[in-house]
């Protein structure tokens, strides 16, 4: 199963498994990693999952969609353009290893 | 099958929904390191509600995607939950510590309780009910149940125009099934919100093939003794019909909490920080009623999972002896196929308000004030203004009402301290 390296707001590491085709969202709150809130539950409703992709797996994600956009400019936490709504992104075996940060206000 | 072991709980929630999972986790947060116990009366893992009348209903999700947390996540957090469970009595003392009695007989003791017992489908208070084809959603059966029949029916009357009606509808209607949606009131959401929301969703659903029969009333479900055919409304005329989903609101569960003795007007009563009228005894989620925020002397049910989780945070907190949390800004949203709607605040007790959108049909956002000052928004397809009202609402600010009806100025510019 691909793996997920979350960097919690405290500077620890958590990895976890996911299952494939689950987002990173959903593998984070089921495994209840600190900070990602994700209120909405990955309807892209509340913009309480942001995440910093690391740089590396950027080109793997795919692209902002135009309300995730909308949505991330008034994310609660500075918007870099690393930012994502991680319930947007699923997880594949080619996303194995991915590196996120946990935003630090939601 | 379960041991009968007697155990003691150092808080025992009752109910393993939103609500309830959000009080244990919360609890483990804040440090605290009693056992805590989750009676849940479905015999499912602990589950998510707001899929089920979308993407699930819709084939797009599976049971696994409904879940809150893993079970592994509640073996290392040290939360025991019982599925399958219903807790069938309760006794409490003044300090709150007593004894819950599980369906099946199994007891649990307890330091304190926390009732998270949801609610049911309002029932049509009207014969034919019981027909093979009528159908209710609030759990995953239910769920699953209906997306089996939309699978094979011809013609869904919705009995009732509240967002899950809606969402059922727009699905239905996507499939090229014959959509009705019955609704008492003369336009939809009328008691909630303005009329520029209700005509613009009434629109959009009509152009989806949806029709509607407003300020209708069901006078009876007609069938062959078997299965439902059709829905006779008051005035006597005959929709067909092969599947009926009945979604006329939801009741607060209150059983537990009327054996109790607990103050319950309609649902279970609670102040800020969920207490009932015991005070060892918390009541959080679908399952409570509180003060109105802006209408003095009403009581106001709030239905979601924002109210759920935020209701949770503060009991948790105050049964772990932490500060209160601060004061949360109601939210909620509901998919209709291309529309997302997005709702902060509360709209009751609206005396003005105020419309921006760019083009009819496309987007919309209807602003709320009260004495002058914002009280809610609802935004179709308008994801930045649904945040800023949302931030503006939690730090107790406002928006100018006479700029923010042009749709190009982003709202958060328009934030103001209230006067
Ligand atoms: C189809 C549908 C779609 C929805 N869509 C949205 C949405 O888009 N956005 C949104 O914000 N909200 C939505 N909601 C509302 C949201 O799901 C609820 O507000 C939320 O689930 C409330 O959580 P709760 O824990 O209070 O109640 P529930 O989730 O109902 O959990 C209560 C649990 O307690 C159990 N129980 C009851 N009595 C007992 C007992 N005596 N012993 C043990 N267990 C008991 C119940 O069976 C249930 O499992 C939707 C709801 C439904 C049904
Ligand atoms: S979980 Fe709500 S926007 Fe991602």
């Amino acid at each position: 199963m691909p793996k997920i390296v979350f960097n919690r707001a405290d500077g620890s590491q958590q990895i976890v498994e996911a299952r494939p085709g689950a987002s990173i969202m959903d593998t984070a709150t089921r495994s209840g990693v600190p900070g990602i809130v994700a209120e909405c539950g990955g309807a892209m409703a509340c913009a309480t999952c942001h995440v910093y992709v690391a740089d590396d797996y950027l080109p793997l994600v795919g692209e902002v969609g135009e309300f995730e956009d909308e949505m991330l400019d008034d994310a609660a936490a500075e918007r870099t353009a690393n930012s994502r709504l991680s319930c947007q992104i699923r997880m594949t075996d080619e996303l194995d290893g991915i590196e996120v940060t946990v935003a630090p206000e939601q | 099958m379960s041991e009968r072991v007697p155990a003691r709980a150092g808080v025992l929630v009752a109910g393993a929904g939103e609500a309830g999972v959000r009080v244990a986790t919360t609890l483990r947060e804040l440090g605290y390191d009693r056992p805590i116990v989750l009676c849940g009366d479905e015999p499912h893992q602990p589950y998510q509600r707001p899929p089920l009348s979308k993407a699930f209903l819709d084939g797009k999700a599976v049971r696994a995607d409904l879940a809150l947390r893993t079970p592994e996540f509640f073996r290392d957090a040290g939360i025991e939950v019982r599925p399958g469970q219903r807790v069938t009595d309760v006794e409490v003392d003044d300090s709150g510590s007593g004894t819950a009695t599980c369906e099946g007989g199994d007891t649990v003791e307890f330091d304190r309780l926390v009732l998270a017992t949801g609610a049911r489908p309002r029932p049509l208070p009207v014969d034919g009910g019981g027909l093979d084809g009528v159908c209710v959603l609030r759990g995953v059966d239910d769920a699953e149940r209906l997306r089996d029949r939309l699978a094979t029916a011809g013609r869904v009357v919705i009995v009732g125009g509240g967002y899950i009606g809606l969402e059922v509808a727009a699905l239905a209607s996507a499939r090229g099934l014959a959509t009705t949606v019955v609704e008492r009131e003369d336009r939809l959401l009328s008691r909630v919100s303005a009329a520029p929301l209700s005509e613009f969703l009434a629109e959009r659903h009509r152009e989806w093939g949806v029709e509607f029969e407003l300020a209708a009333d069901v006078r009876e479900l007609v069938g062959d003794g078997h299965r439902v055919h059709d829905v006779r409304l008051a005035d006597g005329r005959l929709l067909p019909a092969d599947l009926v989903l009945v979604g006329i609101g939801a009741v607060p569960e209150t059983t537990l909490a009327e054996k109790l003795g607990l103050d319950v007007r309609r649902g279970i009563v609670v102040d800020a920080g969920c207490r009932t009228s015991h005070p060892g005894v918390w009541a959080v989620g679908d399952c409570t009623v509180r003060a109105h925020p802006h209408l003095p002397g009403e009581l106001i049910g709030v239905e979601s999972v924002q109210n759920a989780n935020d209701q949770a945070r503060a009991a948790a907190a105050a049964l772990a002896g932490a500060e209160p949390p601060r004061p949360p800004v109601p939210w909620f949203w509901s998919d209709q196929r291309d529309l997302k709607l997005q709702i902060a605040g509360i709209s009751s007790g609206y005396d003005r308000h105020v419309v921006r959108g760019t083009s009819p049909g496309a987007d919309l956002t209807v602003l709320y004030y009260r004495g002058g000052e914002l009280i809610a928004a609802e935004s179709v397809n308008r994801p930045a203004d649904f945040l800023a009202v949302k931030r503006a609402l939690g730090k107790g600010k406002t928006i100018a009402p006479e700029p923010a009806a042009d749709p190009a100025t982003p709202l958060k510019e328009l934030i103001t301290d209230r006067a």
